[in-house]
């Protein structure tokens, strides 16, 4: 069986699945939504087949298994905000058809993405401008306390989802030209040079610096732990992870002084019932959710999740929060199974990386991988209280159109990268 | 790389393992959470039962009904309306999603939302779930009579305070009214609008229940425990005679009586009736110097004292009395470390509820034995049909009924011609006494009434606690419970 066919066998089983979530929701609330939304399902099907079709002409010898399980997280985030709000599920939808036309501009016009080597450092400049878009006046906009949103008239985005992408990109090549260096230090010393590190902090400290500054807690977390990954898997020097904890550590303590927000969240981790009415509100009402869905869950539309007036319990229920959601309505069957796909999804990316056999192949597929990864850990790891709680969205499956498009490009990236691997092996 | 990459794998295997194994947690911590305050689950799950009603003592007159609410999605939520508002508040208490449950709300939810399961109930109401029959709960018949309530709620409007009107003979609980008070729908509507409620202290405090967790000085009221004390342990008798200085030595002060004037007035030889009848500071004083604070306060807790009347109310709704230290009940270990004087009449760091100052009158006028207080006579099934129903219980037995035969003959005489003068009812021979607790900042008087009637036959025992008073005992707290009395005795005008 070819690769492809695999992957369409794959596209059909989470078909299957969708239309059985859907169906499920509709027998549950059909008061609320009507039939027609069930064609959402199938609606939702065909896009999928398209990027199916789409790779069986470019990418012909990619990974079966990444736009399946990328498929999959999205339909289990459409129908869980669907069943949250039908017209959210519909302006999603949207944004799903927008990310494949990314992911098929990406497929079809990035003809070798090798190229984005030579375009390293224009990447990590536009990374850092992009971030810093929200904070400028006019067009920045602030919800709950982080200034992450660009609103330029009819559309506003999170320029951090696609400059996450960019930094990927951009510490990929940076670390293949100068791995070497940094891991065994100019001239057998231990410390690696100004020269060789000096560009690396400088972007990699820009956006952290933009990050805090705009509040953004859960991105700055994020690409921490992203370039900690790459370095460390570029370089092989635990003391460069242990170095950069360190850093990390000290940064938090300074935060914590400086910040109450930020105290608030870590109080709130250590003892979510300080202050349930407020600072720890939402935490509290996750953990509620949690519990409550049991190891079956209630069942898709059954869960307590709105009230009577139709909103939600938990703020931000369908971006922060859907891992909540959906722990209470499948329960801990189906949320253990969400976070395995991610396992999935980490296993086929790091095995695209290990097959690569060039440098920036092997750091682009692993950093795109980690990436993804280390986004889902950080917000199920807050919302469930492991870790504290900084909003940040859960890939492929938060509503959020700038996280959708931005995962669809780290989809594309990982299967082109695939593909050019397997492409060379089958030769 | 490869073997960073493998690495990085495992690492992330195990974050992702540590997520599961959080969320596994919560499922084991389920039950605990569930019953929290705010869990949106719970409430909800009790929101689609239909709650029981709350019926006043004629089993007619409704306390608190639901009201149908059609969700957009099919689904009916029942949300509790309370028709007498304020009137009954404290007793009926409220139930809301935003802010839980308090009285009979709280402490009959279970038979308010037919959870008062046996396995076939438990069966039934499973089923009804899956089949998505809406859930019935039992009906509460309480005990209160509706003319008292509103005579006690009529006589304390405008103060701060409270009064509790008994059955001594059972232990029904006739009346249980606390000023300010509130309309429990705001509770939920508006609660803003209770917030800004104000009364004539500080804080205005119209959710607290003042009848059952009101914090009251006792003052004189707790001279007819004294006095039970100094005549059921035989040492003295109602005709024991005293010399009355005007004062009583304590600790080389002195300890005047309560004078408007300000001047010293002394009574010369008085018996214990008289000193009773005209409330006699040195007199008490110096009676339990002699009887010892180990028997006076003895006879306190025969009368349930340092136990809390078990009243079903939620238990964090009703206060112990007793003496108090550092804001907690506190009996000493060795007696002499209370001041016995000071404690004979009512002072001494005393802190009683108007429920136990009405259990003490009640014990008096039941022959020596308190009954439970009792708010519920009955649940009935939606049907109708008796599902329990609640018979009277003795709590304590305090005194022997010739003491409270002496003490009732006392008593009668505070009011034919003492300091309770004005809860005289022509026909009606009430036995009463009068309280006026000094805090020391003036126009921070509790002042108090406490009785029985009728004296030979008691059907009612009252007690009333104003706070923030200015006047005596008899001019404010007995005008209202002589209103409360005649209510009960169906002579209201």
């Amino acid at each position: 069986m070819s690769l492809r066919t695999r992957e369409l066998l794959n596209l059909v089983l989470v078909g299957l699945l969708t239309a059985a979530g859907f169906a499920s929701v509709y027998i549950a609330r059909q008061d609320v939504v009507s039939a027609g939304s069930l064609t959402y399902a199938l609606f939702f099907v065909s896009l999928f087949v398209v990027a199916h079709i789409l790779l069986r002409v470019r990418l012909p010898d990619a990974d079966p298994y990444l736009l399946p399980l990328g498929g999959l997280l999205c339909a289990i985030g459409l129908t869980e905000i669907y069943r949250i709000d039908p017209d959210l599920a519909f302006r999603q939808g949207l944004w799903v058809v927008v990310g494949v036309l990314a992911f098929a501009a990406v497929v079809l016009f990035l003809r070798d993405y090798r190229k984005l080597d030579n375009v390293k450092y224009i990447l990590g400049i536009s990374a850092i401008g992009l971030l810093v878009l929200p904070a400028l006046p006019g067009i920045g906009r602030t919800i709950n306390g982080a200034t992450l949103w660009v609103d330029i008239g009819p559309i506003v985005f999170q320029p951090g989802e696609l400059a996450k992408v960019l930094i990927v990109i951009f510490l990929a090549g940076y670390l293949r030209d100068n791995r070497e260096m940094l891991s065994y230090g100019a001239g057998g010393g231990r410390l690696p040079s100004p020269k060789h590190l000096g560009p690396l902090l400088l972007i990699w400290g820009g956006a952290m610096l933009v990050l805090f500054q705009t509040r953004d807690l859960g991105g700055a977390l994020l690409y921490f732990a992203i370039f900690l990954v790459m370095l460390y898997t570029a370089t092989a020097r635990w003391s460069f992870v242990a170095v950069g904890m360190g850093l990390f550590l000290a940064g938090a303590v300074a935060l914590y002084q400086v910040i109450p927000h930020v105290q608030d969240r870590v109080q709130g981790w250590l003892d979510p019932w300080s202050d349930p009415q407020g600072d720890t509100y939402q935490l509290v009402q996750s953990i509620y959710a949690i519990a409550s869905g049991g190891v079956f869950g209630s069942g898709l539309g059954n869960g307590v999740l709105l009230t009577p007036e139709g909103n939600p319990y938990i703020p931000f229920l369908e971006t922060d929060f859907i891992f909540s959601a959906i722990a209470q309505e499948l329960g801990l069957a189906g949320a253990a199974a969400l976070i395995l796909l991610y396992l999935l999804f980490a296993f086929r990316g790091f095995r695209v990386a290990m097959l690569a056999d060039d440098g920036f192949s092997k750091l682009l597929a692993s950093g795109l991988t980690a990436a993804v990864a280390i986004q889902a850990f950080i917000i199920i790891g807050g919302v469930v209280g492991l870790i504290p709680l900084t909003g940040i969205t859960l890939p492929f499956v938060s509503y959020g159109g700038s996280s959708i498009v931005a995962n669809f490009i780290v989809l594309a990236l990982l299967l082109m990268v695939s593909d050019r691997v397997n492409r060379g092996e089958r030769r | 790389m490869n073997p960073q990459i493998r690495r990085l794998f495992f690492v992330f295997a195990f974050l992702f393992v540590a997520l599961i194994a959080t969320a596994t947690y919560w499922l084991w911590r389920a039950p605990d959470l569930e019953a929290r305050q705010g869990n949106p689950a719970l409430v909800v799950r009790e929101l689609e039962v239909k709650r029981g009603l709350i019926y006043a003592a004629n089993g007619t007159t409704v306390l608190a009904r639901n009201r149908q609410r059609k969700l957009e999605d099919g689904r009916t939520w029942y949300v509790r309306r309370y028709p007498r508002g304020p009137l009954t508040a404290h007793a009926v208490g409220y139930s809301t999603i935003s802010r839980s449950r308090t009285g009979l709300e709280q402490s009959m939810n279970d038979f308010l939302t037919g959870s008062n399961a046996n396995l076939s109930t438990i069966i039934d109401t499973t089923l009804d779930r899956l089949q998505g029959i809406t859930r019935e709960g039992n009906n509460v018949i309480t005990t209160l009579n509706m003319n008292a309530q509103r005579a006690a709620m009529d006589g304390l409007a405008g103060n701060c305070g409270a009064a509790v009107a008994l059955d001594p003979r059972t232990g029904a609980v006739l009346a249980l009214a606390s000023s300010p008070s509130f309309h429990p729908n705001l509770v939920e509507e508006n609660f803003g609008a209770i917030e800004r409620i104000t009364a004539p202290c500080e804080p205005a405090a119209p959710l607290l229940d003042r009848a059952t967790a009101g914090r009251f000085v006792p003052g004189s009221t707790f001279k007819v425990i004294t006095a039970a004390a100094a005549l059921d342990t035989g040492a003295f008798t109602p005709d024991s005679e005293f010399d009355d200085p005007g004062f009583c030595t304590l600790f080389g002060q002195r300890v005047t009586n309560f004078s408007d004037q300000g001047e010293l007035n002394a009574f010369g030889r008085v018996t214990l009736t008289e000193a009773l009848e005209n409330s006699i500071n040195s007199v008490f004083c110096n009676l339990g110097k002699e009887l010892g604070a180990g028997t006076v306060l003895e006879y306190a807790e025969r009368f349930g004292f340092y136990d809390r009347p078990p009243i079903e109310l939620p238990s964090n709704e009703v206060l112990i009395s007793g003496l108090y230290r550092n804001g907690r009940p506190y009996k000493p270990d060795d007696p002499s470390e209370v001041d016995p004087g000071r404690l004979a009449f009512g002072q001494e760091r005393l802190i009683v509820t108007p429920l136990q100052m009405a259990l003490v009158v009640a014990g008096v006028a039941n022959d020596g034995v308190v009954m439970e207080p009792r708010l519920v006579q009955r649940i009935t099934a939606p049907d109708g049909d008796v599902v329990e129903r609640f018979g009277p219980e003795e709590w304590k037995t305090a005194i022997k009924p010739s003491t409270a035969a002496e003490l009732t003959a006392m008593m009668t005489l505070v009011v034919e011609s003492g300091t309770g003068t004005a809860a005289q009812i022509p026909g009606v021979s009430v036995a009463g006494k009068t309280g006026t607790a000094e805090t020391g900042v003036a126009g921070r008087n509790n002042t108090w009434f406490i009785a029985f009637a009728p004296a030979d036959a008691p059907k009612v025992a009252v007690a009333v606690a104003l706070s923030d008073q200015s006047g005596t005992g008899g001019v404010t707290a007995a005008p209202i419970a002589k209103e409360i009395i005649e209510a009960v005795l169906g002579r209201n005008t």
